[in-house]
């Protein structure tokens, strides 16, 4: 087991290393130069040159990368002379556009997107899975067919549909929360009704989806596992029907859901761009698309992008050691 | 030997589209404590489904099910299927126990061997986990587990064929029951394994003074531990006798044609097998005729074309030695020889 796990976290580490280089691989070929963009109207060769070097940006990507790696450990100085601004480690860079090192920004974004995410995983989860297992025990019923509605609902509103609907009645029609509270944080230590308030409705415009999603994952793994001969044999013991369902089936069924929850989960943490953009929440996916839209904010980018990268690496590692803890076959071998 | 288990006229039928399935049509047999009743047939013959019916086992929003399975258990005799799903859950894995085909998934993947025949000791009796571990691993060490204690803890997927096979036999007799149902229980092991599990299987049925019911279509292991047989065919018992009567003065068509399809080491020549010309018929809509008939070799024997025109019964051949064929029995023993 313990060498399993050391395995696939030196693969991992791999991974990263290969994502991050890969990203800068990606933007060292975009079609726009930064040095370029940031010398405004009145430009001569020897300002971009002189922004370049600034930026950082006149050696090769593979310097530039490793430089960036560097920065991750040791922090990192940008600009020089008057202008020498420290970031300390870890840095990510540092943004020119927004005067302020990234791991400032990130650090501020990051626990918006985290709240949004883990509130929106959990009342998903809570969803999907509860209806799942319910349209599975009564199939083929009135239930089952209730469920299957909410699935089309659900499946086919996008976030940007979903999300736009509840701004509308949520905020202008019943004024559940004001309008002004959107996009304010509210730390969930100091003031946990106010987090929980500000954060309910992006968290059920993105829960609508992916529990639709999972209902519908859950019904089929539960009705296959409940075929299973192990299934039988519980019956035959004379366990309840209620334990065969939520002792002897639900375990196996919810295994590979576990697995497709955690890369979700993972994609989430990444930046939810649209369900932040509607709400208004400062979160990593507004972050990116400022970066991208407005100003072309590439140390910035190359943050965001890595992180979401790095969360789905790790996710796929927790994912791998859970299962393994969930499932003996694996656990050994 | 006092009576265990009385099945008279259960039907077991699965309604479909293209009309009902009868998959079990009057069964009627009994079973004493301490004997072996094998049920033979070939795949779809009924016998699976009977026994799944009589532990309750079928599915019930499918299944249309009638007749009675009168059970004498330890605390008084008990009719099963009228009973509630509650009753018949309570009798299960306690008054009576069944053991499948195919160990590997029949045990459940996730939990270890010894947790799950503890859960089978706890549901039925009042005492805590680690009792039922406890007991889990003094039934491991009846059915010849070596070092059970440890291997206990071990999951389905760390056993051979045979052990899982036993830690079956183990979760099966946890709360000694006086009845057990054997679906196959050596069809997938391998053949040097399949004699130490029957072995264990009649050690236990003696250490037990159970009623065991074999379901099989091996007639080798028929012959070396059943007490009576009966012969299904097509949802129907097509004979039925002692163990001995039924090899040697076989009185239904059906049952001689198995016995010769059985290869035999002393036919050196390059004799082809005998099979059982044809396909047993489908089980929606059975014309009111013998099912066997059109499979048959002495149907052309029976006068007036009988065997297509109606419904041969179950009738006393010899004594205690049943089958359900127009030809008597005589003509029958002329044909086999």
């Amino acid at each position: 087991m313990l060498k399993y796990v050391s395995r696939r976290i030196a693969i991992s580490l791999v991974i990263l290393v290969l994502i991050s280089a890969t990203v800068f691989l990606i933007f060292n070929y975009l079609p726009f130069d930064p040095a370029r963009l940031s010398c405004g109207k009145h430009c001569t060769p020897e300002i971009i040159a002189g922004n370049r070097h600034r930026l950082g940006l006149d050696v090769n990507w593979w310097i530039q990368w490793w430089r960036f790696l560097q920065g991750i450990f040791l922090g990192r100085n940008y600009g020089e002379g008057a202008a020498l601004i420290h970031c300390g480690a870890p840095a990510f860079g540092y943004s020119f556009t927004q005067h302020a090192c990234v791991t400032t920004l990130l650090g501020q974004a990051l626990p918006v997107t985290v709240s949004l995410a883990i509130g929106a995983f959990i009342m998903w989860l809570l969803l999907g899975v509860t209806l799942g297992v319910i349209s599975a025990r009564f199939r083929n019923t009135w239930i089952d067919r209730l469920s299957t509605v909410f699935v089309l609902i659900g499946t086919s509103l996008p976030t940007f549909i979903s999300g736009l609907l509840l701004l509308l009645f949520v905020v202008l029609k019943f004024n559940l929360i004001s309008p002004l509270d959107l996009g304010t944080w509210h730390s969930p230590l100091t003031d946990p009704w106010g987090w929980f308030s500000s954060y309910f409705w992006p968290w059920l415009s993105l829960a609508l989806i992916y529990a639709a999603t999972y209902t519908r994952f859950t019904r089929s793994n539960v009705i296959e596992t409940s075929s299973e001969d192990f299934i039988r044999t519980a019956r035959a013991k004379g366990v309840s029907e209620r334990k065969v369902l939520w002792k002897h089936t639900l375990r196996p069924a919810l295994a590979p859901i576990l697995t497709i929850a955690g890369l979700d989960f993972a994609g989430l943490l990444g930046g939810a761009i649209i369900t932040e953009q509607i709400f208004q929440l400062p979160g990593l996916g507004r972050l990116t698309l400022q970066a991208v839209l407005q100003d072309y904010d590439l140390p910035v980018i190359v943050a965001t992008t890595t992180l979401a990268a790095a969360f789905v690496v790790i996710a796929n590692l927790l994912v791998d050691l859970a299962y393994a803890l969930l499932d003996p076959r694996i656990r050994i071998s | 030997m006092s009576n265990l288990l009385d099945v008279k006229g259960l039907n077991v039928a699965f309604p479909t589209i293209d009309g009902e399935v009868r998959a079990s049509v009057d069964l009627n047999f009994e079973l004493n404590r301490g004997e072996t009743l094998a049920i033979v047939g070939e795949s779809g013959s009924g016998k699976s489904v009977s026994s799944l019916a009589i532990m309750g086992l079928h599915n019930r929003a499918r299944t249309v099910i009638s007749g009675e399975v009168i059970l004498h258990g330890s605390k008084g005799s008990m009719e099963l299927i009228s009973a509630s799903d509650e009753t018949v859950r309570r009798l299960r894995g306690k008054e009576m126990a069944m053991i499948f085909q195919d160990p590997m998934s029949s045990l459940h993947p996730y939990y270890s061997i010894g947790a799950q025949i503890a859960e089978a000791w706890m549901i039925h009796n009042e005492g805590s986990k680690k009792d039922g571990m406890k007991r889990a691993i003094e039934m491991l060490d009846l059915v010849e587990i070596p070092s059970a204690a440890k291997r206990a803890h071990e999951f389905p997927h760390q056993f051979s064929g045979g052990m899982r096979q036993r830690a079956m036999i183990a979760m099966a007799l946890v709360n000694n029951p006086s009845l057990l149902i054997a679906d196959e229980p050596t069809t997938a092991l391998d053949v040097t394994v399949q004699a130490q599990v029957l072995q264990l299987l009649q050690d236990m049925q003696k250490e037990f003074n159970m009623g065991v019911i074999l379901i099989t279509h091996d007639l080798g292991v028929v012959a070396e531990f059943a007490d009576r047989v009966n012969v299904m065919y097509a949802g129907k018992i097509v004979e039925t006798a002692g163990v001995e009567d039924l090899y040697y003065r076989s009185m239904h068509p059906y049952t001689i044609g198995l016995l010769r399809s059985i290869p035999r080491v002393d036919q050196i020549d390059n004799h082809r097998l005998d099979a059982i010309k044809g396909a047993p018929p489908s089980l929606i809509n059975l014309p009111m005729a013998c099912s066997f008939a059109p499979r048959c070799e002495y149907a052309s024997m029976v006068p007036e074309s009988r065997c297509t025109q109606s419904q041969p019964e179950l009738e006393a051949k010899e004594s205690n030695h049943f089958a359900r064929c127009f030809l008597p029995a005589e003509r029958i023993a002329e044909l086999r020889s």
